[in-house]
C-alpha cells in the first residue's frame, strides 16, 4: 500500500560524513551541581555528573541532559533558552552567569563545571531561589512611567538623544545576576540592591517621566544606592552587559545634585 | 526532616527581607560626601606632614622632642595637625562604620561594634586635640632654647 512520495526538488544530497551533528566535535566533562533538597535531606551538598557533551553546548543543555538522561528530580528555571527571559542566571563556577549563554567550550572541561544556585536569597530547591525579595525591591521604586497633565492624543515624542540617555538599563531581563552577586545584598538582603537601581535609572532619566525626584527620594535611603561600595561584581554579572555600577553613580549623582 | 515550601507566588517574603521604615534625611548621602571630600583634604595634609616631617631639611634625623614641639610651637601647623586629626578620625570612623554595617549580620552586633568603635573615637580625638592645644615643651629639667 505504501507509495514512495516523489522527493522535493529542492533536497539535496549529503555525502557521508560531511556536515550534519556528527561534525560538531564531543568532549566529556563533569558537571558538579550544589543539590537541595529539602524533602529529603537538611543540607545541600555537591553531587558530580559525568556528561559527553557537544562543542555547541552551553551549562543549560548540560543541566537538560542531566535532568533528561539522568537525574529527573534536578531541578532550576528556564524558560527561552536564548537569553531573554532572565530564568537561569545561577553561579557558574563562581561566576553569575545565564546558564543558556554560557557555552561549556569557554570553561575549563578539564575539571569539573560547578553550578549553584545565585547567592542571598532564600534557597527553595536545586537551582531555584525565592526570588520574591528581588522583585519587591523592584516594585518599591516603581518601575512604570508616571506622567503629569493630561494623557496626550498622540504618542509620546522624545528626541533620540533623550532616548539615548537611558539606553543602556532599557536592556534589564531582570535576572537578578547583578543583585545576587553583590556582597553588600548577601549580608542581609536589605539593600534596595543594583537591579532595582538599574530599572529606577530606566525612569530616572527618561524625559518622558515626571515622577524622578520620587525615585531618587526612595534610593535616598540608608539601604539606597548609599550602600553601594563600587565592587563592580554587578558590571561584571550583567549578561546583557549593563554598566550597572555606572548606572548607580549616575543616581547617586543626581540624588546629590538635587539636595546640594 | 522535611520542609513545608510556601505555595509559589503567595507574596509572602521571607521576614529577613523586610525593609524597616524608610530612612529620614540624608545622612548616609552626607557621610558618602564627607569621605569623597575629607579624602581629598588628606591627601594635601598627609604629604605635607610627611614631606615636612621626612624630607625637608634634615630630613628623619631631624625628629626628636625638640622639632615636635618646634613645630606646635607654630599655630599654622598646630591647625595643620588639628584638621589632620580629626578628618582622618572621621574618615577612618566612618569607614569603619561602613565596614561594620556591611558584614555584621545581627541588629546586635552591629550595635556593639559600633558603640565600641564610637567610644574610641572619641576618647582619641579628644585626647589628641587636647595635646595639639595644651602641650607645654619646658617639661623638669628641659634645655629647649624656647623654656
Ligand atoms: C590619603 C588620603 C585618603 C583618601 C583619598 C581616601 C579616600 C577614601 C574614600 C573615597 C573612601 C570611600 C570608599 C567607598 O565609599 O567605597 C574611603 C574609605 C575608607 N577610608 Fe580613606 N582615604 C584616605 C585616607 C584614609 C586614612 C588616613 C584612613 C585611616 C584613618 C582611611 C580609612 C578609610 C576606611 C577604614 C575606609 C572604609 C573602607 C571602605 O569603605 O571600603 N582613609 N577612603
Ligand atoms: S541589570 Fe543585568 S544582571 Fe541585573 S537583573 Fe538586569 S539583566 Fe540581570
Ligand atoms: S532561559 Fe531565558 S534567559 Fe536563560
Amino acid at each position: 500500500m505504501s507509495t514512495e512520495l516523489p522527493e522535493p526538488p529542492s533536497k539535496i544530497e549529503l555525502k557521508a560524513g560531511v556536515g550534519g551533528g556528527g561534525e560538531i566535535p564531543t568532549f566529556n566533562i563533569t558537571l558538579r551541581v550544589r543539590r537541595y533538597l529539602p524533602e529529603t535531606t537538611a543540607e545541600a551538598y555537591w553531587e558530580d555528573f559525568k556528561l559527553t557533551m557537544y562543542g555547541t553546548d552551553r551549562v543549560l543543555d548540560a543541566l537538560h541532559k542531566v535532568k533528561w538522561d539522568h537525574d529527573g528530580s534536578l531541578s532550576f528555571r528556564r524558560s527561552c533558552a536564548h537569553g531573554i527571559c532572565g530564568s537561569d542566571a545561577m553561579r557558574i563556577n563562581g561566576r553569575n552567569r545565564l546558564a543558556c549563554k554560557t557555552l561549556l567550550k569557554d570553561l575549563d572541561t578539564s575539571k569539573p563545571i560547578t553550578v549553584e544556585a545565585i547567592k542571598g536569597l532564600p534557597l527553595e530547591k536545586d537551582l531555584i531561589v525565592d526570588m520574591e525579595p528581588f522583585f519587591q525591591s523592584y516594585r518599591e521604586i516603581m518601575p512604570f512611567l508616571i506622567s503629569k497633565g493630561h494623557e496626550p492624543t498622540k504618542e509620546r515624542y522624545q528626541s533620540v538623544e533623550d532616548r539615548e540617555r537611558f539606553d543602556d538599563t532599557t536592556k534589564c531581563i531582570l535576572c537578578a545576576a547583578c543583585t545576587s552577586s553583590c556582597p553588600v545584598f548577601w549580608t542581609d538582603g536589605q539593600y534596595f540592591g543594583p537591579a532595582a537601581i538599574v530599572n529606577a535609572h530606566r525612569f530616572i532619566f527618561d524625559s518622558r517621566d515626571d515622577a524622578g525626584d520620587m525615585r531618587l527620594e526612595i534610593l535616598n535611603d540608608k539601604e539606597g544606592v548609599w550602600r553601594c561600595r563600587t565592587t563592580f561584581n554587578c558590571t561584571e554579572a550583567c549578561p546583557r552587559g549593563i554598566q550597572v555600577t555606572k548606572a548607580i553613580a549616575e543616581v547617586k549623582q543626581a540624588i546629590l545634585s538635587r539636595t546640594v | 526532616m522535611s520542609v513545608t515550601i510556601p505555595a509559589p507566588r503567595s507574596q509572602r517574603i521571607d521576614p529577613k527581607y523586610k525593609r524597616g521604615p524608610k530612612s529620614r534625611g540624608s545622612f548616609e548621602m552626607l557621610a558618602w560626601l564627607f569621605m569623597r571630600l575629607s579624602g581629598v583634604a588628606l591627601i594635601v595634609l598627609i604629604f605635607g606632614h610627611l614631606i615636612s616631617n621626612l624630607i625637608v631639611g634634615d630630613g628623619i634625623n631631624a625628629i626628636s622632642f625638640g622639632f615636635v614641639a618646634g613645630k606646635w610651637a607654630d599655630p599654622i601647623w598646630q591647625f595643620w595637625d588639628l584638621a589632620m586629626l580629626w578628618l582622618a578620625m572621621l574618615h577612618g570612623t566612618n569607614g569603619v562604620r561602613t565596614i561594620i554595617n556591611d558584614y555584621a549580620e545581627k541588629h546586635s552586633t552591629r550595635a556593639w561594634l559600633k558603640g565600641i568603635l564610637y567610644v574610641a573615637t572619641i576618647f582619641i580625638v579628644v585626647l589628641g586635640t587636647l595635646v595639639i592645644f595644651t602641650f607645654d615643651p619646658c617639661v623638669a629639667g628641659s634645655t629647649l632654647p624656647q623654656c
